[in-house]
């Protein structure tokens, strides 16, 4: 089996699709010639040329909002924002049209897309080339909202994504871009939309993480063992629709919750997996349920590594919460 | 090609040289009718022979019986929201001849990406009178199954897109319409349209600059009728016209009496015989007037003149083109009289018909949120189903 990185994953998802379903076209700033700031992208502009791999204009709403009028007149668009810090111009056309058309028009209309964008710290990025907004998404009625944390969940879901009759955010974590690789079978397959994986299995806590903090989660599993504590890790892979059914499970079992993300605490995803978990297994709960996130701040850029989860935090609600 | 030379004025005016004072005159008279546009009857009910498209007698005839269903309409509707029959209602009267006349040009294949105050282009474009009326009552016939409020219409069947109310939203999406369009090799156009407001926003910038940039081919229909609810055409922008602004993104913009049905055909038809043979976007400012409200929410004597309103009554578009086609013979005052009972009794009947169609099932709030209702939404769907059987115990 070839051993890929994320980059490369999304690569091969679209240049595979594209071969296979001719309605596919890619969109975004410096997506066609220069292969995407990422090289993401890079590639198909030579394969399958300018109408169907469109450097735009340098322009969101622009990118979003005609990628959703191709969508309705039968088109099946990828519009790609560089980076997530920059898609608010485009919020409005993802909020009011883009989540909405298939239901304020009663199913007359809809709109399938998957936006892509790299989000997430650690890159030394700052404010605006750093952030995790995926919580505006997720409270949004009508988006799905899907976060890869390898190359073989990149490609599956991303698959999955292209052929879903939703629209989708896809948030790649750029940090993990090229640090994580993994192996991914020759050709064909999928990795379905709403399913959690169980990344680890143990019998004293849950870790739910997502993108590249399930990594952080993964080292901090194998960090607590030397103390005897076996983590449960779940990577939640999408937040939209939510696998709660796994998440419940691994609470059951273990009794202890751990929710890591990089985005900020108040009002972010971790605040509705806590509130789900309480409104459905609280009985179940050895004690509070823990959140180690990014601070309530923008993102910082010299002092990035204070701001983001780490190993030693996620331990240290390891210890607190087997100690409760 | 000849005739698209009217196509190129986009009624610059040189204000430059006006002192201040004059300056302010102008923002505060009736000026956004003034200055060169394209005009097929003047207000004196002339014809400029040169211009006047060729319309056959039975599509004249039309043309004016929409016209007067839209008006009709927009008054039974607006006493119907003060009866409480209708949550809301946004009225179009004094736009008919922009909406009609520029819809009128287009094809069944052809799409419209529509405002809330379009009725005028839904009704030409063959729409159900029932469909409409089912749709402001929001009841279980209702094509956006109750989904929305009042004017926020959809209809598949005439490929009129689904409305938002965030002002200028739906243009970048007509652009992208026109741009798959173009992909896919169709001859097909887009009629999208907007008010003068909507020129504000960023997403009339992003929309006509990809339409340019992409020569894709549709047709920007600016129905300005000088105020975005209480906001004059002037305080939108400092710009001469609003049809100068498509220069800057590379195509051409016309200013056109958006109250003279005959000179919006003309332009409308320009224009999409043009994009329709990859000739690309073009802007068509109509200079008309909103007659009413905004909506039934707000009382626009609070910021207009009765000089004003009354300056516009003298133009009213229906009005004119009564005395154009009575020039032509076709219409008399028996016509009048068969046209206006015709549309009274298809209204009252459509209106008395829907009427008796209930609200749609509780359990609909939950459906085309998603393709597949998903199992979260199943259980929101039970809960609330339950309070529903609880309170009737």
């Amino acid at each position: 089996m070839p051993t890929i990185n994320i980059v490369q994953a999304v690569n091969q998802a679209l240049k595979e699709e594209m071969r296979r379903d001719d309605r596919i076209v890619v969109l975004g700033e410096d997506v066609g010639r220069d292969g995407g700031v990422f090289r993401a992208t890079e590639g198909l502009y030579d394969e399958f040329g300018p109408d169907r791999v469109m450097d735009t204009p340098l322009a969101e709403s622009g990118i979003i909002g005609t990628a959703i009028g191709m969508a309705i007149y039968g088109l099946n668009p990828v519009p790609e924002i560089q980076f997530l810090d920059f898609i608010y111009p485009a919020f409005d056309q993802i909020v009011t049209n883009l989540a909405k058309l298939r239901y304020r028009s009663g199913g007359q209309y809809s709109c399938h897309l998957v936006v892509r964008a790299p989000y997430g710290g650690g890159i030394k990025g700052g404010h605006y080339h750093s952030q995790s907004s995926e919580a505006y998404f997720t409270h949004t009625a009508g988006l799905k909202v899907v976060i890869p944390s390898s190359p073989y969940d990149t490609k599956g879901l991303l698959l999955s994504s292209l052929r879903d009759p939703d629209p989708i955010i896809f948030l790649e974590p750029k940090r993990i871009y090229r640090a994580v690789k993994g192996e991914i079978p020759e050709g064909e397959f999928t990795v379905p939309i709403g399913k959690a994986r169980i990344a680890r299995e143990g019998r004293d806590v849950s870790i739910l993480a997502y993108g590249a903090m399930l990594h952080v989660a993964m080292d901090a599993a194998e960090a607590a063992k030397k103390n005897g504590v076996e983590a449960d890790v779940v990577d939640l892979r999408t937040l939209v629709p939510l696998d709660i059914d796994a998440i419940l499970s691994s609470v059951q079992k273990t009794g202890r919750v751990i929710i890591v993300h990089e985005a900020p605490r108040t009002s972010g995803f971790g605040a509705e997996i806590s509130a789900q978990i309480a409104e459905r297994a609280i009985e179940y709960l050895k004690g509070p349920i823990l959140r180690v996130t990014g601070y309530d701040t923008p993102f910082p850029y010299t002092l990035e590594e204070y701001y983001l989860p780490s190993v030693p935090k996620v331990l240290k609600a390891i210890e607190k919460l087997m100690q409760y | 090609m000849n005739s698209s030379h009217y196509l190129i004025d986009s009624g610059r005016r040189n204000r430059r040289f006006l002192t201040q004072t004059e300056q302010q005159e102008e923002q505060e008279s009736l000026s956004h009718i003034e200055g060169d546009m394209l005009q097929v009857i003047s207000l004196e009910g002339k014809i400029n022979a040169q211009l006047e498209p060729k319309l056959s007698v039975e599509d004249l005839k039309k043309l004016y019986k929409t016209m007067v269903l839209t008006r009709v309409l927009d008054t039974k509707c607006m006493n119907m929201q003060r009866q409480g029959r209708i949550g809301f209602y946004v009225p179009c009267a004094g736009q008919e001849a922009a909406q009609i006349g520029s819809a009128f040009a287009a094809t069944a294949e052809d799409w419209i990406v529509p405002t809330y105050r379009d009725q005028g282009v839904a009704l030409i474009r063959g729409l159900d009178l029932r469909k409409l009326i089912a749709h402001l009552m929001g009841n279980s016939s209702d094509s956006m199954m109750g989904k929305q409020m009042p004017n926020h219409w959809g209809f598949s069947e005439i490929h009129f897109m689904s409305v938002a109310s965030p002002i200028a939203a739906q243009l970048p999406v007509a652009t992208g319409i026109a741009m798959s369009m173009k992909l896919k090799k169709k001859d097909t156009i887009v009629l999208a349209y907007h008010g003068d407001g909507a020129t504000s926003e960023g997403d009339f910038h992003a929309a006509y600059n990809f339409a340019g940039v992409y020569k894709a081919p549709v047709i920007f229909i600016c129905e300005n009728n000088g105020w975005a609810i209480s906001v004059p055409v002037a305080r939108q922008t400092a710009a001469a016209t609003l049809a100068i602004k498509a220069e800057a993104y590379g195509f051409d913009g016309v200013r056109v009496d958006g109250n003279d049905i005959l000179a919006v055909y003309k332009a409308t038809k320009l224009a999409i015989d043009r994009a329709r043979s990859g000739g690309g976007p073009t802007m068509i400012e109509c200079l008309t007037y909103r007659m009413g409200p905004h909506s039934t929410s707000d009382d626009p004597t609070k910021y207009r003149t009765k000089e004003e309103i009354e300056f516009w009554k003298k133009r009213d578009p229906i009005e004119r083109f009564k005395n154009y086609l009575e020039l032509r013979g076709v219409w008399n005052q028996d016509f009048e009289n068969k046209a206006r009972t015709v549309v009274d009794e298809e209204i009252n009947r459509a209106i008395e018909e829907e009427e008796k169609i209930p609200p749609p099932e509780t359990s609909s709030i939950f459906k085309d949120v998603y393709a597949e209702e998903p199992a979260s939404l199943r259980e929101q769907e039970k809960e609330e189903l339950s309070y529903e059987s609880s309170s009737k115990e």
